[in-house]
């Protein structure tokens, strides 16, 4: 079990942070092969199964591009460059404790891990209010649904008696009102904490106001490592008792996509409307929580890994520019042609047009889906369409428009072709999907 | 083999194009010679590779999902592989040594187009179909979004969220076939078992028809089409309407008819109004446009309802009809464009009020454009007047009450499409010449080409069909065995 073990690795050079993340990647590759370093007992309080160990492997190598892409852009924040990359190994571990508990207070410990770090990397930019603004709200919200995590979880044990996750309630055996409280409690918190409607509020806010670095990696890295979370806790932990869960699960997505995409349309800033498409990606991972059945954990890997690819790529671009509204991407594909070319890969594969990761991901979420209930995937799909209008006007306003004079913004050398490596990650997960998920089964 | 060659071909060429930045000699030679390759390796399957081997390729491809990289070429693919080649070997001699802003990414736009076109055509994997469907968009929505007129972002927005959303309908079918096949998969031939009920029939049609129909794009759903059209750079605009709106007849005709024959019957009078409808509806307007480039979209409207009709005749004279008319309406339309561009380059108007009179300094042209425009009405002795007669049998033959009407109303449309071209063809050269059109218009050797090589290719379809007719014999046969209405309720 490598959790925790690695992270005491606070390193002051960027340079020792990526050696650290690089040998984290290669010994958790070799554990999916099956060679273990070292083992050490967890009281049956963690498991890593291959759908832990593949989710890791994402998150391993997402969070290493980005830091590749936009690592030196963290040190604009503020004075304590060492710092934000120890608040973000912490994170780390955390994230591998939410994707391998095996216990709920693991879980919740998990979750608190995550968190703490993240009000604080919120609220970095002392001097900017809105960061300050975004902190406390963020902090606030963020208190309140632990304490309805943990009511629920409280509830879990007074009707089961342990905080086992592997073995599935059943409904027939235990106390039921308790039990109905518990479920119902655990399903708003994480619902919250993915950021879903009708729980959603706090995000465009908190997104917006973080510093843009930060933001990058709440939607990207630590969403996707608590909807793992999420969707083992329904898909195990309460799985029989799907009868009562399923349509509320439903309805979140049908509001989450709703709201996300629609009000998507109408943002002027580029940041805030990507807060907006994350809570309607969100609504698309959500369906891997609803269907329960191979291809929606499947879907998520992928959704995983293409929507945090694509997404770090953007929110790397977008540091580096002034005009955050729509206006300023104007004529970027003439300064810069590498640069809008993956751009534009990016918010194709966001959309789900073929040939991208994201495509892939949004097949295996509607397939998944239309073996239930095939209103819902036409919902989604239609929402699909809705997506391209806000996504397309960034494609537009980088090829089609003639850029103003003075919005001149400079990019590192090597970071046009780091952003084509990424791009090329995720059209390689559009063509050949089966190179990721081949690491579940084989 | 030749399958994946042909595809390889301009997908290399594109790629080439895109690293490769050269000026606009070097492009659009670069860009001519591989689809000249492609032509030859075109014409050496009509000639030598027509062993069955050749004709398919399989290579596994998402295994778990139950999709292979499956292209097989039969009558219908062989036609529309042809006529895409031809047809871009001609626009691009025609575009010799153009200057075109950024020509290394137009021509490498247009020749990823071809490969999405070509993979629709002949990929009989319905998942890899709906990969080469959308790739084939994406080329087409930059060429016109960059190259385009004035309005052209908002315009081919449009065309992209029309036609994005008719596909999307038609992925939800997709995966709903796939789920219903013994086997899981995406294959065309696993889903031509599966035996489902009437009422499913009718959703999976609908499904399905909504992309074809946008993208043909059958009335009420072609308002994207007149726009598109007259803002896109007409070279593109070609493309568009010679290769690009058989994919939705293709559409039709490999998937939608042999997969829900019963839909298909019990709709078809559905889909025939429409058709016909759209007929009469586009060359009323097409008769009162004083732009060019708008008139012949309107046009092209009428001729895709025709065309549309006869898919839902469901007999073996109008497919045969059909299958013909799909290689002649893209060479004649696609001489229409070419002829636009030219008047509209020389002259620097394409409005019908301000042209007149160019057939006294410029003969070559006009002579080109007449042969070209009669083609267009389809006039006996060419090319058209054969796919057309045919249709028009077919559609007598229909099974339906209404045969009849349908049949009354489309002959309507063509009376009014030799109103509106003989009107264009006098506004255009006939007439007192103005300041505008009193010079003479020098046509370049290559243009002449190019042109002579339509029109002898209309003539020569004209006087001789057969060829094509035999290309596509079985065909036309299978699908018929497939939607004969009256045997499948003998065996149902």
């Amino acid at each position: 079990m490598l959790s925790s073990v690695f992270i005491k690795n606070k390193s002051l050079i960027h340079v020792l942070a990526l050696i650290g993340l690089a040998i984290l990647f290669i010994l958790n590759l070799a554990e999916i092969n099956g060679w273990l370093l070292f083992e050490i007992d967890v009281k049956g309080m963690l498991r890593f199964d291959r759908y832990a160990l593949v989710m890791n492997a994402i998150m391993l190598a997402s969070l290493f591009f980005y830091l590749l892409l936009s690592g030196r852009t963290m040190e604009k924040v503020g004075p304590h460059y060492a710092d934000y990359l120890a608040l973000l190994f912490f994170i780390c571990a955390g994230l591998f404790m939410v994707t391998g508990y095996a216990s709920l207070l693991i879980l919740f410990l998990g979750i608190e891990v995550i968190s703490i770090p993240l009000y604080i990397l919120t609220g970095s930019d002392k001097r900017n209010l809105k960061s300050n603004e975004a902190a406390l709200k963020y902090f606030l919200l963020g208190s309140f649904s632990t304490g309805l995590l943990l009511l629920g979880i409280a509830f879990f044990y007074g009707a089961r008696g342990n905080f086992s996750a592997t073995v599935s309630v059943d409904p027939t055996v235990v106390a039921s009102s308790l039990q109905l409280a518990s479920l119902l409690l655990l399903l708003f918190a994480m619902s919250f904490k993915v950021s879903v409607a009708p729980f959603h509020f706090w995000t465009p806010d908190v997104y917006d106001g973080a510093p843009t670095v930060f933001t990058s990696f709440m939607a990207t890295i630590v969403k996707v490592a608590l909807f793992a979370a999420f969707v083992r806790l329904f898909e195990d932990t309460f799985s029989l008792q799907f009868s009562i869960w399923q349509p509320w699960v439903a309805g979140f997505v049908v509001l989450t996509l709703l709201i996300g995409n629609l009000t998507a349309v109408f943002q002027q800033s580029v940041k805030r409307m990507l807060a907006y498409s994350s809570i309607a990606q969100a609504g698309f991972m959500l369906l891997a929580v609803y269907a329960i059945n191979g291809d929606s954990k499947e879907g998520l890997l992928l959704y995983a890994a293409s929507y945090s690819l694509a997404t770090i790529g953007i929110f790397a671009v977008l540091t580096y520019l002034q005009d955050y509204t729509f206006e300023g991407f104007n004529g970027l594909a003439k300064k810069q042609p590498i640069v809008a070319a993956s751009l534009a890969i990016f918010f194709l594969s966001l959309a789900g047009i073929p040939l991208t990761g994201g495509f892939m991901a949004k097949l295996f979420m509607i397939k998944a889906a239309l073996s239930y209930q095939p209103w819902l995937a036409i919902v989604a799909v239609v929402m699909a369409v809705v997506s391209v209008f806000y996504y397309f006007r960034v494609i537009q306003a980088m090829y089609f428009r003639s850029a103003d004079q003075g919005t001149q913004s400079a990019f590192p050398k090597a970071f046009p072709a780091l952003l084509l490596v990424t791009a090329l990650l995720v059209v390689l997960l559009g063509i050949f999907p089966e190179a990721l998920l081949g690491l579940l089964y084989f | 083999m030749v399958v994946l060659l042909l595809l390889l071909i301009p997908l290399i060429g594109a790629c080439f194009l895109f690293l490769y930045k050269g000026d606009h000699r070097f492009a659009s030679a670069a860009a001519l010679q591989v689809s000249f390759a492609s032509l030859l390796v075109m014409g050496a399957r009509l000639f030598y590779w027509n062993t069955p081997e050749m004709l398919i390729f399989s290579a596994p491809w998402l295994t778990s999902l139950g999709s292979s990289f499956s292209l097989q070429m039969d009558g219908l693919g062989t036609m529309l592989s042809l006529l895409t080649t031809i047809s871009y070997f001609l626009l691009f001699w025609y575009l010799k040594g153009r200057t075109i802003e950024r020509p290394a990414a137009f021509f490498g736009w247009l020749l990823l187009a071809q490969v999405g076109m070509l993979g629709v055509f002949l990929s009989i994997d319905s998942l890899l179909f709906y990969f080469f469907w959308e790739l084939a968009l994406i080329p087409m929505y930059f060429l016109a979004s960059q190259w385009g007129g004035a309005k052209r972002i908002p315009v081919t927005f449009k065309f992209f969220i029309y036609t994005f959303l008719g596909s999307v309908f038609m992925l939800i079918g997709i995966l709903y076939l796939q789920s219903k096949t013994a086997d899981h998969s995406f294959a065309l031939e696993s889903i031509k078992k599966i035996r489902l009920s009437n009422e499913q029939q009718s959703w999976m049609f609908w499904l399905f028809f909504i992309a074809f129909a946008i993208k043909l794009p059958v009335f009420p759903f072609h308002t994207w089409q007149p726009d598109t059209y007259e803002e896109s750079p007409t070279p593109v605009t070609s493309i568009l309407s010679a290769v690009m709106v058989k994919m939705g007849i293709l559409g039709l005709l490999r998937w939608l008819l042999p997969l829900f024959p019963i839909a298909s019957y019990m709709w078809g009078d559905v889909v025939m109004s429409l058709a016909v409808v759209g007929i009469v509806y586009a060359s009323l307007l097409a008769m009162q446009q004083s732009d060019l480039k708008r008139l012949i979209a309107y046009s092209s409207i009428a001729h895709i309802g025709l065309m549309t009709a006869g898919a839902f005749a469901l007999n073996n004279m109008a497919y045969q009809g059909l299958l013909l008319q799909l290689f002649t309406h893209g060479i004649n339309i696609l001489g229409m464009w070419i002829l636009a561009d030219i008047i509209e380059r020389k002259t620097g108007t394409r409005s019908l009020d301000s042209l007149g009179g160019i057939a006294q300094q410029s003969p070559t042209l006009t002579i080109f454009f007449v042969i070209i425009a009669l083609a267009n009405i389809a006039l006996p002795l060419t090319n058209a007047f054969v796919g057309e007669f045919l249709l028009f049998n077919g559609i007598l033959a229909t099974p339906s009450n209404y045969y009849w009407v349908f049949a009354a109303v489309g002959g309507l449309g063509i009376i009014l499409s030799a109103v509106y071209t003989l009107k264009m063809i006098r506004a255009i050269f006939y007439g007192e010449p103005n300041t505008i059109t009193n010079k003479p218009i020098q046509l370049e050797s290559h243009e002449v080409m190019a042109l002579s090589v339509i029109v002898g290719l209309i003539l020569f379809f004209g006087v001789y069909p057969q060829p094509l007719l035999d290309m596509t014999a079985d065909f036309s046969k299978e699908l018929f065995s497939q939607t004969d209405i009256t045997s499948l309720f003998r065996k149902s």
